[in-house]
């Protein structure tokens, strides 16, 4: 049966994402500790489903690596192979070319990729034969193409404890048959935890489910491939069975079985079939509960923004009652417009609450690129992740994860010493890496600290100089907190040698651009010899930033407050000609102005003597904005104006004020 | 749900040789357009001007919470407005992803007419040129200039 596959696609990219995040946690866990049990459990269930994801997809090359892949983490599993640095390294590596052919799916569409070379070091490892796999990375890669197995879980079964035996003997002894029951759901059933509950709600109807494999929780979850076993206890008879069973769509009996109970003796017994490996069905007490996947419900954005405007929108009409009833005298009115605004505003903040994502998606994925880059350049570094749990804006999450590397990098290449220099300076051996979120009122920090040797001003200093950024003289003159904001320059970069982790060149601008775009800020500290912090601050969401309200006339514009310097207020006998323009003199410097009311031709003079100016900021230069009178600083969520109206210079996008209005986003840099 | 109302229109109509349409007076003149392109008709409401943007472009509205572009017809087609200034509407459009309103000064009626009652545009003279009329209606003793709207955005 072939199927169109492409509209699973999405759904199939995210979830390999996460099972790779899972699995490069878990195998660092592992790295650590060798006998962690429940890292190795989980590192192989989430292998497993990958493969049979794949499969089911038809991305051969994946699900074979997978396959490969799981047999040597089915050996570390069984003890038949140790846990060493060449088996992690190995599997690590793996990860990467998994997410490498994920990430080839996802730009064109296409998962084909020869992986010869590393299934051939997977199979060496398998033989045991460690020195061949270390050796054979570099060698000409030997094509191996293996059968992509058509049902990857046909091997497992049950393995029974002494308790499970006495409750099925106790269960015979009422008259009760046992069974096992094998199902298999079809491919591209989009909601198999659904088909799984009603096989159990079939079953258990006289009867009772012993056990599942794998275990029902996981089967509740999703997480399982395309089939699952289950051992019933039941008072009827094994076509009764079938035939309620067939009843439920898009599953297949594969078998029932009736067991004979003396088969089965108090030592762990496979009812059928090869014992590959003996995972326990029951969970565990120890299981890590902790790592149990939320539920969660996939939204598209554009439909949490509309339910966002539709809560804006009761909030408004919210005012409107209010008002009628103020003006009404309804006291009646009054008490339930109380309550609509009690629920209004929490559904406002929950509406706010569904956008926002914990920043942990984003660090996740750092401490293996820490342990590989610390591995490269031979430096030890205990990495700390702080407050994964903050919670940003959705948008914002997407557009954070670069910089960070960028800073996570420089933090261990430039920042930290190597072990030897740090021992000279009578530091630990190992250096230490914060990765830090938390909240600060509507702002996020996220801070990258380091506690090696802080930056080296004169170093930076010199190469500004010879970087023709400065002269010698300039350079003197500059406080240590000037000089280390030369790091921001486009093209600096102070480390040395040129390396492959950082000091491409490109640097510290790109993340400061970055930043700046997703309306936020960068802040470095700096102390020789103790280290390094640098500081990101960034607005709770992308959609609300903080404006400047103005009028000119009747009309009010919104003038974004990242590109005000200041306001302030002038008469008309302040202003000055220079050269046919307008001009004041502000602290001693020449500020043009350009009144807002002929910029945007609004209908109208204004008589006021008093006005008001608006400083903003332009490519460097400052600019006065003439207006009428300033409303007022206010937290506003910015709307396209559309197709038909986009485009139009000065204007950056349009606001629903709080009294229904629309009013204007003036966008400075192309208002003039 | 969208969907389902459009079907359900469909349905009502395709059965026999009819069209709904919502008719509207611009001036002096009757116009109507098809009922599936409209959303909904609203009083007006508060319109902010756009600076810079062209001259049949009164402003923009706040649709429940959606930016609407308003286009006044009568300054595109050097239109007189006549009627109380209570009876003017919003009439909002809505094509695929483009959502648009025009000031009507009255409307007047949803009704279904039979395709046969439609003519061709050349014979019959308007304010508005031929090629944003998809066609006129004559309806007992009124003539319905049925309008082109998206021809009317595009140019």
């Amino acid at each position: 049966m072939k199927m169109d596959m492409s509209q699973y696609l999405d759904v199939f990219l995210e979830e390999s994402k996460e099972h790779l995040e899972i699995l490069n946690q878990r195998l660092l866990e592992l790295e650590k500790d060798s006998g962690n049990i429940n890292a190795l459990n989980e590192i192989f269930r989430a292998a497993h489903t990958l493969k049979g994801m794949s499969s089911t997809m038809g991305f051969d090359d994946l699900a074979d690596l997978t396959h490969h892949m799981e047999n040597v983490l089915s050996d570390l599993k069984e003890g038949i192979l140790p846990v060493n640095s060449t088996v992690i390294d190995t599997i690590f590596k793996c990860f990467d070319r998994l997410q490498m052919i994920i990430d080839n799916i996802q730009a064109n569409g296409s998962g084909e990729t020869d992986n010869s070379n590393l299934i051939n070091i997977l199979e060496n490892i398998k033989t045991g034969n460690f020195e061949a796999a270390a050796i054979i990375e570099k060698e000409i890669p030997v094509p191996i193409l293996m059968p992509t197995e058509e049902n990857s879980s046909s091997q497992e079964s049950f393995a029974f404890n002494e308790y499970d035996i006495t409750v099925l003997k106790e269960a015979v002894s009422r008259d009760f048959k046992i069974y096992n029951i094998k199902v298999a759901i079809d491919q591209g059933c989009l909601m198999k935890s659904v088909r799984a509950f009603m096989v159990f709600k079939a079953v258990e109807e006289d009867g009772e489910i012993i056990k599942s494999l794998p275990p029902a929780q996981d089967l509740d979850e999703g997480k399982f491939d395309n089939d699952f076993e289950i051992l019933l206890i039941s008072t009827v008879a094994a076509d009764a069975l079938e035939k309620r069973l067939g009843n439920i769509s898009e599953i297949n009996v594969l078998y029932i079985r009736e067991i004979n109970i003396d088969v089965l003796s108090t030592k762990p017994v496979m009812v059928n079939g090869v014992n590959n490996f003996s995972k326990s069905p029951s969970d565990t007490p120890d299981s890590p509960r902790s790592h149990k996947a939320k539920q969660t419900v996939r939204v598209d954005i554009d439909r949490l923004d509309n339910l966002m405007n539709l809560v804006g929108e009761l909030v408004m009409h919210k005012g409107r009652l209010e008002q009628i009833g103020f003006s009404n005298k309804i006291s009646e009115l009054n008490e339930t417009i109380e309550q609509i605004d009690r629920i209004s505003t929490d559904l406002q903040a929950v509406v706010m609450k569904v956008r926002m994502v914990p920043i942990e998606q984003v660090f996740n994925r750092f401490p293996r690129m820490v342990r590989d880059l610390a591995r490269d350049l031979n430096k030890e570094v205990d990495f700390l992740i702080e407050g994964k749990e903050t919670e940003l804006d959705r948008t914002v999450i997407d557009e954070i994860g670069d910089p960070l590397v960028h800073l996570l990098r420089n933090a261990i290449d430039h920042g930290l010493e190597s072990s030897q220099e740090r021992l000279k300076k009578g530091k630990s051996q190992q250096g230490t890496v914060i990765l830090r979120a938390r909240h600060e009122g509507n702002n996020v920090y996220i801070e990258v600290e380091d506690d090696g040797g802080g930056i080296d001003t004169d170093r930076v200093m010199a190469k500004a100089v010879e970087k023709g950024l400065l002269t010698s003289r300039e350079v003197e003159q500059l406080s240590r907190e000037e000089a280390i904001e030369l790091l921001f320059n486009p093209g600096f970069s102070t480390a040395q040698n040129v390396t492959d982790i950082s000091g491409r060149g490109v640097g510290l601008d790109v993340v400061k651009t970055k930043i700046e775009s997703l309306s936020g800020e960068i802040f470095v500290d700096s102390k020789p010899g103790q280290g390094t912090r640098f500081r990101i601050k960034l607005p709770l969401t992308l959609a609300i930033i903080q404006a400047l309200m103005v009028s000119v006339q009747d009309e009010l514009y919104a003038i974004p407050l990242s590109s005000v310097d200041e306001t302030t207020m002038i008469t008309a006998s302040d202003i000055k000609m220079v050269q046919n323009q307008e001009v004041i003199m502000l602290r001693g410097s020449v500020l043009p102005l350009y009144r807002l009311g002929n910029l945007l031709s609004v209908p109208g003079q204004s008589d006021s003597d008093d006005m008001y100016v608006v400083v903003v900021r332009k490519a460097e230069r400052q600019i006065g904005l003439v207006v009428d009178s300033l409303i007022g600083q206010q937290e506003i969520v910015i709307k396209s104006l559309g197709r038909l109206l986009g485009g139009i210079p000065g204007l950056a996008g349009a606001i629903v004020a709080g009294d229904g209005h629309v009013r204007l986003i003036l966008d400075i840099i192309t208002l003039f | 749900m969208e969907e389902n109302r459009n079907l359900y229109f469909q349905g009502s109509y395709s059965q026999d040789d009819e069209i709904q349409v919502v008719a509207f007076n611009l001036g002096k003149e009757e116009y109507a357009v098809d009922i599936l392109n409209v959303q909904e008709i609203n009083r007006l409401l508060n319109i902010t001007r756009v600076p810079k943007s062209e001259n049949h472009i009164e402003g923009v509205v706040n649709l429940r919470g959606n930016i609407i572009p308003i286009i006044n017809l009568h300054k595109k087609f050097n239109l007189q407005s006549e009627g109380n200034e209570e009876d003017k509407r919003i009439v909002v459009f809505q094509f695929d992803d483009l959502k648009v309103g025009i000031i009507v000064d009255e409307v007047s009626e949803v009704l279904r007419l039979g395709k046969e009652d439609i003519e061709d545009t050349e014979k019959v003279y308007s304010s508005i040129n031929a090629e944003h009329i998809k066609g006129i209606a004559k309806v007992n003793n009124r003539l319905l200039i049925l309008l082109d709207l998206l021809k009317i955005m595009e140019s």
